[in-house]
């Protein structure tokens, strides 16, 4: 008797199942973004009732699963080539910009206390620098008291678009850690723990006496690690903040790639962030589910218009304006349903 | 005497010969789907291992035909250049549940010890159930109190001392090398073994408490001590019983997942020291699988999920087969 | 001279008595000192977190309150769902081993390979159900997450099953047999009606079981941050939302992580000790 109650309910749980549920939009990828975008899904849903189901796997992960057709939108901070986006019938636009901070765990050493360098950084990831009171480290820092402690090095161990920025950063200012490990999502650490996600490598870090890690800035601001300065390209040593992002992300010429896959890392000026990075959204140009996806593009350009002041308290950066216009102008163009209609109708 | 049967089969009394028959055919039908019912589920417990199999062996051969068996030795784990190699997760796998035998058959072996001989009789449940209750308790569990509470405890207080006293001796020394991250597989090794000992410890308490009194009064007479009656006893007689036991429990520890991937560190790396992070098959697979692109990547986690089900499958036979001759020879 | 000698042996024999002793009383306080502080930490941790809102409220995004509400749901679906489809397999493949194969060559090779089956590492069950299921249907879903568990589910119940029947005396059966009651009627009536308590037990242990799985499902229901009973579509699960959260720096995300730990493992140790104290009632 027991067991045909409990079939009977099971059964009514799955005729529920089957009524429509309401259009929530389900997208997966890049840590990087996932606290800006939590906030937009919190505010939009408040506004228009339609919720985002957000998994926050990585790049890797977001990559692979609008691949699969998985989920309506990709998130990843590794650019597809032009190949890539062709073969996979997808379209890449850019959603928002912010900085990758190093962050360490040391004893007496406040946040925008360190002061670290390309090179330097590079050693340590490579493991040639094993202590903090290492010469090489304490010649960047003179007035910082550096402990004798040994370096405990956390890296991602998922496919992470963060890493991807961070490798090709450390690849353009050190050739050795160009020709031993290279600029990828997912690249052979010489040394170190994994953590899963920037949240990992966050919670890592915030728990590890010693150690060093990198993360998105709203990760270390939410979290109060301490973050540390960084020696740009033009030998200027800045603070990571929203100014010093923008600047890192003032000269990009966004339409020289194709799904405007322009890296920003290690860009020339006084005042900018040597790595700053920005996430893109990827889309399939025929959706499966047209509506769906309509419902996405909906959301994505009440995040640029309305979405500015959320992302600029978490000090990310938003997309130039004449970068939108061309944005939305290729939904129109390109993103079409099975009718030939374009998903997304403009509503301005 | 029909009438009866049909009676306790809820039939209500027939009179006619025919339908009388007919109620009877009908229960011989019944019967006979019965059975049918009952050897399809058996089937299908079969088809589950053979599905499972089937669907690692089919999944994990493009891995295979890429890299032939060198997979299981190399130690390159690169998602972007496509070069996957087993030998991290393997050596991580196995290094992990090392530890956790070296630790776990021992303590299990004196807890057991303890329960059958010097425990008072009022006490013996309690403190058998409180055994096993920590097997009760599941394993994501045992992973966020291993990440949370015990690895900054041995980051702050044990590694540091270990590395100070024993990381300096010439040989052992590079066991016990690099910086203390609390995480790594000596921290994993010592969750699996307190996971694996309520296993040791039931099993072992059962085959020791069915030792016949005679054996052991008779050594008693002869003057032994209680730990004489131990070791030239009991575990004599019992010997296959807990080695079968112990498999078991090495069996959990080889395919544990979740207290493993919150505190082994994710590195794939082989590494001599035991406080360097590493890897295990099953925390490379759980952290790695839904984010893997391409279907060399994906079907190399396959395969490593095959090798893991070959280990485990040999190691669990093995323990089955000797308890299963403990079990036929009591009879 | 030989008394002196007898004399060593006899203190050499008593000291290593007393240190076997005491490595076994110490044994014992280590193995019981884990589950007290295991315990106790879960208890302080998760304790503090508990209120209304963690049933009523949803997961809520990184830096907001929120509660388990669709976590829990979820897993009460799947774990559901996953009992309906793997008890009646179960208790069948049991009685088929304890009834009419009892020395059956195909029961004991089923015997040993669903022996190999419950403790087989579950991360490669999740695999499994991925191949068969999610990759073809294109999508994860809350049904192969049950899927997934009913996989787990059916070498306990089998297992149990068995065990139960067994216990039933083979007295009740032939007496069953010498009015003429055909076996699957017998069976039905009378061996269940006897092993009732057992098999229930048996049930109970494995809903014990899977509350706690976390590896299945990590590729097979996948997870949500809303509310759904859409089985079709990702669900969320208390395990896999604890993975979350506890892998996060969000200091309400780990609060919600250890209050969720503690609310699976007050289910899974009263459901042990409700199995456990049917059994005994039974003795």
């Amino acid at each position: 008797m027991k067991l045909v109650k409990f079939a009977l309910a099971t059964a009514a749980l799955m005729a529920a199942s089957w009524t429509a549920s309401a259009a929530d939009l389900s997208g997966a990828g890049s840590t990087f973004v996932y606290p800006v975008l939590a906030k937009w899904a919190d505010a939009y849903k408040k506004e228009t009732g339609i919720g985002l189901n957000y998994q926050s796997i990585g790049s890797g992960g977001g990559i692979k699963q609008i691949k699969a057709k998985t989920v309506v939108f990709g998130a990843t901070d590794a650019p597809l080539s032009g190949k890539e986006l062709e073969e996979g019938g997808l379209a890449q636009f850019p959603i928002i910009m912010g900085g990758i901070v190093p962050v360490v765990n040391i004893d007496g050493v406040k946040p925008g206390d360190l002061v670290l360098d390309g090179p330097t950084l590079a050693k340590i990831y490579l493991g040639d620098i094993k202590k903090w009171d290492d010469p090489a480290i304490a010649k960047l820092n003179a007035s910082v008291k550096l402990p004798s402690t040994a370096i405990a090095l956390v890296h991602r161990a998922d496919a992470s678009g963060t890493t991807f920025n961070f490798t090709y950063y450390l690849s353009a200012v050190s050739p050795d850690w160009k020709s031993k490990v290279g600029t990828a999502t997912a690249v052979q650490w010489p040394a170190g723990i994994g953590a899963k996600g920037n949240e990992g490598v966050a919670n890592n870090v915030a728990q590890t006496k010693g150690s060093i890690g990198y993360v998105e800035y709203a990760y270390a601001k939410q979290n109060k690690l301490t973050f540390t300065k960084m020696m740009n390209k033009a030998g200027k040593v800045v603070m990571p903040t929203s100014e010093s992002f923008q600047a890192g992300a003032a000269n990009a010429d966004w339409k020289s790639q194709p799904g405007y896959g322009v890296i920003l890392a290690n860009q020339p000026g006084d005042a900018s962030w040597p790595i700053t990075a920005s996430t893109w959204i990827l889309v399939h140009k025929q959706p499966t589910d047209a509506a769906a996806l309509g419902e996405a593009l909906k959301f994505f350009a009440w995040s640029y218009s309305k979405g500015q002041d959320a992302a600029k308290a978490l000090d990310y950066i938003p997309m130039p304006a004449s970068v939108v216009a061309d944005i939305e102008k290729m939904w129109g163009s390109d993103i079409k349903d099975g009718g030939g209609k374009p998903v997304y109708a403009m509503t301005h | 005497m029909s009438e009866v049967a049909l009676k306790e089969a809820g039939v209500t009394t027939v009179d006619r010969v025919e339908s009388r028959g007919a109620a009877l055919g009908r229960l011989r039908l019944f019967d006979v789907v019965f059975l049918r019912l009952t050897r399809g589920a058996v089937f299908t417990v079969l088809a589950l291992l053979s599905g499972t199999l089937l669907s690692l062996i089919v999944g994990s051969m493009p891995a295979f035909r890429a890299f032939g068996l060198s997979y299981l030795i190399t130690e390159t784990w690169n998602p972007v250049t496509e070069k996957f190699g087993a030998l991290a997760p393997i050596y991580g796998t196995l290094v992990t549940s090392a530890i956790a035998m070296l630790i776990a058959v021992p303590v299990g072996l004196m807890i057991a010890f303890f329960l059958t001989e010097l425990c008072p009789k009022m006490l013996r449940r309690p403190i058998a159930i409180a055994i096993e209750l920590l097997a009760g308790i599941p394993s994501i569990i045992y992973g966020i109190w291993g990440l949370f509470v015990f690895a900054p405890f041995l980051q702050k207080y044990i590694q540091p001392f270990l590395i100070d006293t024993l990381g300096n001796l010439p040989l052992v020394g590079s066991l016990f090398e690099g910086p203390p991250y609390g995480i790594g597989m000596l921290t994993a090794g010592f969750i699996l073994a307190i996971m694996v000992l309520p296993f040791i410890t039931a099993i072992s308490r059962d085959v020791f408490d069915a030792v016949p009194a005679v054996l052991k009064e008779a050594t008693y007479g002869l003057g032994c001590t209680t730990w004489e009656v131990f070791k030239y006893v009991i575990l004599p007689y019992t010997r296959v019983a807990v080695i079968g036991g112990c498999m078991l429990g090495l069996g959990r520890a080889l395919g544990e997942t979740m207290a493993v991937t919150f505190v082994i560190g994710n590195a794939h790396k082989v590494s001599a020291s035991i406080l360097q992070p590493g890897t295990t098959i099953s925390a490379t697979i759980a952290n790695e699988f839904t984010e893997a692109v391409g279907d060399l990547y994906t079907s190399s986690l396959i395969a490593l999920g095959l090798i893991l089900f070959f280990i485990t499958f040999i190691v669990l036979a093995a323990a089955r087969y000797m308890l299963m001759r403990i079990q036929q020879r009591a009879g | 001279m030989a008394i002196t000698a007898a004399n060593s042996l006899y203190i050499r024999r008593r000291s290593r008595n007393i240190v076997a002793k005491t490595l076994a009383y110490a044994a014992t306080a280590f193995g019981l000192g884990w589950l007290v502080l295991i315990l106790g930490v879960l208890l302080y941790n998760g304790i503090g977190g508990l209120s209304l809102d963690v049933f009523t409220q949803n997961t809520p995004p990184p830096g907001s309150a929120g509660g388990l509400q669709n976590a829990i749901v979820g897993s009460i679906a799947m774990t559901a769902l996953a009992i309906v489809i793997g008890t009646p397999i179960g208790v069948l493949a049991g009685t088929y081993m304890a009834e009419y194969g009892r020395h059956d060559r195909l029961a004991s090779i089923v015997r040993f390979i669903n022996d190999i089956l419950l403790s087989a590492p579950s991360v490669v069950v999740g695999l499994f159900v991925y191949e068969v299921m999610v990759a073809p249907m294109g999508h994860f879903s809350g049904y192969a997450g049950s899927v997934a568990l009913a996989v787990i589910v059916i070498p306990v119940v089998v297992r149990t099953t068995e065990d139960m029947l067994r216990l039933v005396p083979d007295t009740l059966r032939e007496a069953a047999a010498s009015i003429g009651l055909p076996r699957a009627h017998m069976i039905l009536r009378i061996a269940y009606r006897a092993a009732r308590a057992g098999i229930v037990t048996g049930i109970l242990l494995a809903v014990a079981r899977i509350s706690g799985e976390t590896a299945p499902l990590l590729f097979t229901a996948l997870n949500n941050q809303f509310f759904s009973v859409n089985m079709n579509a990702p669900m969320p699960s208390l395990p896999v939302v604890i993975f979350q959260f506890a892998l996060s720096p969000y200091e309400e995300w780990q609060k919600l992580a250890w209050t969720g730990a503690l609310l699976i493992t007050v289910t899974v140790l009263a459901l042990s000790i409700l199995a456990r104290s049917l059994t005994a009632r039974k003795q």
